[in-house]
């Protein structure tokens, strides 16, 4: 067997908007290899292109220069093998619980009893079951984006991109689903880009936690999180890896004010 | 053909709108649109000639219908038909309005009245409007009278509707807190009231200019002897169809400018609606 | 319940009204009574046009027009609508073009009509389809227009072709919008059937009133116009209770 490259590779992406002339850089100059398996966290200033970039990955948006490989291959708009879990979940209003899990094994025509049988196992695996008929009006927060995790999962995709899937979202709840990601995530293996705004979300699910600089965007530091796979948010190393990052993070949220 | 549809990859930046073109060629298409729509006019008009495909009078071409409008302008009869047709419309949708509006208010703060009027209102709505046309002119004969109070009478419902919904879905607490700062009587009516249903009212009027104008014509096919509506139907009579293409964009461009009024004063009575 | 029980007590009002000031006018003669006619009369004008089957021919008449001349604008507004909203240039290019002719008040145009597709059905169908087809067209368009793009972004990254996106992202995103436009079609409809049955048409409602002010029989000419509001408001019902089943999941309870 062929030893494999990173499953994501970054390579120079950059990214300005508005009418060229008047272009604003919102990324400048990024390279970050993504490995199989890993659980890669973004962290940044609001404001400092951390969505900009998971949209370049998720081919939504066409950088200005540098590409981006998913298995070696460049991405040149979305595609299955990379789903996306969005902040404002991005629910189809007009189907079922059911209907939204389906949608992804439905575009492919894969068989009903197929579908059935995938449907059932991702509502298992996000504890939705007795609710597979609701429409999303009748969900809370929190189980709106259970089903969204579900819809990208039912799928199969290889990469998972998430912006701030819990930003909306109370304390308790987001805890909550970030016991079930971490759960989640030792069963499926997937290749993970997450974007947050909680340090103490990022050490508790990363493999390694990215920092951005203010805009416009650049990778400041990376921090490998060495902890066990089941993470204990008040173990000493824990609140150690949080002070480190805070630091860090802090000069730039000062530049972003003055 | 299916390379002019936006593709996935467009779709993705900025949805079905599309990124915003550059001012310029923004500017350059819709002139292009327009003289494009007065040149397929012109060429088809010519076609007609030039093949004999049918009578040149049914289509005539744009040119056509800008001298008959010059025309009538310069030697006048344009003016007096639009001023019946001004005329018209300014008292009848003057008095729909202040009708609509007054009772509009009384029956949204009003309980009592607003248990006469509605039935009576919901009664008569969904009857079309031009269907008791006819019964004006039976009651009060083919003159100003019968066509002034039929544009009265379509107007009154949508501005007396959009008032009720506007006086109605005011925030009770607004009241509350107005009546604690101690408004009541006139004072909580016109500085608390008004002021927070006039966009539903000025909805409302919106609606009523348009109905105003839709409905005059129709009333001016129907017995008279002067006005815009007139003219078209006189040009039908004549097959004179470069007067009947002209009265009616003269009617546009009437209707157009109603609606920018409004607008207008839309923009100023609730410049708190968007501020700066 | 109560809703309802409201809205029969008024009608039951609304019509005790017309009675009271329709008798009290003939007993006391104010007005020429023939200019007022009572309930009785018109339902007896209702029930003898009835009986003869001359009321539903009018009827079925208007009905088949506008059914007809509904129906086509609706099928060219949905399609244009997409395929505008689809294209950028071209919609940047409808825009000034409709923006000319829409404050046209479309009546305006009926004696065109008359002398292009002259009297008989063509001109009738034809101009309800004009007078639908704009309002429609433009309200499509923009709801089209407003589907969201997370949406659009959602569904292409669970791998949506185009041809999905349109089936099954932005046609049930802009059904409630399209519902709406469809439902304004009708009443524009309804309300300018009536006009173009005025100028020369030899059946239909419209026809039926004009010919109650030609005899001078305004009793008929009410219960022209009650069959047209009943028509009115039957078409709205059914067309809500449709709405209601369609779009569930917007308040599902
Ligand atoms: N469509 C756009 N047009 C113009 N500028 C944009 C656009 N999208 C983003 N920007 C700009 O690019 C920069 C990065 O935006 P982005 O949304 O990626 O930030 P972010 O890091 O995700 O912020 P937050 O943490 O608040 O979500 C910002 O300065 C923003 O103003
Ligand atoms: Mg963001």
């Amino acid at each position: 067997m062929m030893a494999r490259g990173p499953k994501i590779q970054i390579q120079r992406v950059a990214k300005s908007f508005g009418a060229p002339g008047r272009a604003m850089p919102a990324l400048e100059e990024i390279d970050l290899d993504v490995a199989e398996r890993e659980f890669v966290c973004l962290l940044g200033p609001s404001g400092c292109g951390k969505s900009t970039l998971l949209n370049i990955v998720a081919g939504f948006l066409v950088p200005t220069t540098g590409t981006v490989l998913v298995d070696g291959r460049p991405v040149s708009g979305p595609a299955p093998e990379r789903g996306v879990v969005f902040q404002e979940y991005a629910l189809f209003p007009w189907l079922t619980v059911t209907g939204n899990v389906e949608f992804g094994p439905l575009l492919q025509s894969r068989p009903a009893a197929d579908r059935r049988r995938t449907v059932d196992r991702y509502l298992d695996l996000v504890g939705l079951s007795a609710h597979a008929d609701k429409f999303p009006v009748q969900l809370s927060g929190g189980m709106k984006q259970r089903v969204a995790i579900a819809r990208a999962l039912a799928n199969n995709p290889a990469v998972i991109l998430m912006d701030e899937p819990f930003g909306a979202l109370d304390a308790q709840t987001r805890e909550v689903l970030q016991d079930e990601l971490s759960r989640i995530q030792r069963v499926e293996h997937k290749t993970i880009l997450f974007v947050t705004h909680s340090i103490r979300e990022a050490v508790y699910l990363a493999d390694r936690v990215v920092v951005m600089t203010s805009v416009p965007g650049r990778i400041k530091q990376v921090f490998p999180i060495k902890l066990p796979e089941v993470r204990d948010r008040f173990a000493h190393e824990f609140t150690r890896y949080e002070s480190d990052i805070t630091r860090v993070l802090r000069e730039e949220v000062a530049k972003v004010r003055a | 053909m299916a390379q002019f549809l936006s593709s996935v990859p467009e779709l993705m930046d900025a949805g079905l709108r599309g990124s915003r073109l550059p001012r310029g060629r923004a500017l350059a298409l819709r002139l292009a649109a327009i003289v494009a729509f007065l040149v397929l006019w012109s060429l088809l008009s010519g076609a007609v000639v030039v093949l004999k495909l049918f009578n040149p009078i049914f289509l005539p071409g744009p040119w056509l219908v800008l001298g008959s409008v010059l025309d009538m302008a310069v030697r006048g009869p344009l003016w007096i038909h639009l001023a019946a047709t001004l005329e018209r419309v300014a008292m009848g949708f003057g008095a729909g309005a202040a009708l609509g509006v007054a009772l509009g208010l009384a029956a949204g703060h009003l309980t009592p009245v607003r248990n006469v009027v509605e039935p009576l209102v919901e009664v008569l709505r969904p009857i079309p409007p031009l269907a008791l046309l006819p019964m004006f002119i039976v009651w009060v004969g083919i003159g100003e009278a019968s066509k002034i109070g039929f544009i009265t009478y379509a107007t009154f419902f949508p501005i007396f509707l959009t008032t009720v919904t506007g006086v109605r879905q005011i925030d009770p607490l607004l009241v509350r807190a107005a009546q604690s700062l101690g408004a009541r009587g006139v004072a909580l009516f016109t500085r608390v009231i008004l002021p927070a249903a006039l966009p539903d009212i000025l909805t409302g009027l919106r609606l009523g200019v348009a109905l105003a104008f839709f409905v005059i014509v129709i009333s001016e096919f129907i017995g008279a002897e002067h006005g815009l509506g007139y003219l078209i139907n006189d040009g039908r009579n004549f097959f004179l169809v470069p007067q009947m293409l002209g009265a009616a964009v003269v009617l546009g461009l009437l209707g157009y400018a109603g609606n920018g009024l409004v607008r207008l004063l839309e923009r100023r009575l609730t410049r708190w609606q968007h501020p700066a | 319940m109560n809703a309802a029980a409201t809205r029969a007590a008024a009608l039951l009002g609304a019509l005790a009204l017309w009675a009271a000031v329709a008798h009290g006018n003939a007993w006391l003669g104010v007005v020429n009574p023939v200019l007022l006619p009572t309930p009785g009369e018109v339902g007896r004008v209702g029930l003898e046009l009835a009986w003869s089957g001359e009321l539903t021919r009018h009827f079925l008449t208007s009905l088949g027009r506008v059914a007809q001349g509904f129906g086509l604008a609706s099928l060219a507004a949905l399609g244009l609508g997409l395929l505008v909203a689809m294209c950028v240039p071209l919609r940047l290019m409808a825009e000034p073009v409709i923006e000319f002719v829409r404050p046209i008040p479309p009546l305006a145009f009926l004696p065109m009509f008359l002398v292009w597709f002259g009297l008989g059905e063509a001109s009738k169908i034809a101009f309800i389809g004009y007078t639908t087809f704009f309002p429609m067209f433009v309200a499509i368009a923009a709801s089209v227009l407003r589907v969201d793009v997370v949406l659009l972004r959602a569904a292409a990254s669970l791998g949506a072709s185009r041809a999905d996106l349109v089936r099954r992202v932005v046609l049930p995103a802009a059904l409630p919008g399209i519902v709406v436009a469809l439902r304004v079609g009708v009443g524009l409809a309804l309300f300018v059937i009536v006009g173009a049955e005025f100028m020369g048409a030899d059946a239909g409602l419209g026809h039926l009133i004009m010919e109650g002010r030609t005899f001078f029989n305004p009793a008929q000419i009410v219960m022209g116009a009650l069959t047209l509001g009943l028509l009115g408001s039957l078409i709205n019902t059914l067309l809500l209770t449709v709405e209601r089943r369609l779009l569930r999941w917007r308040a599902a309870a």
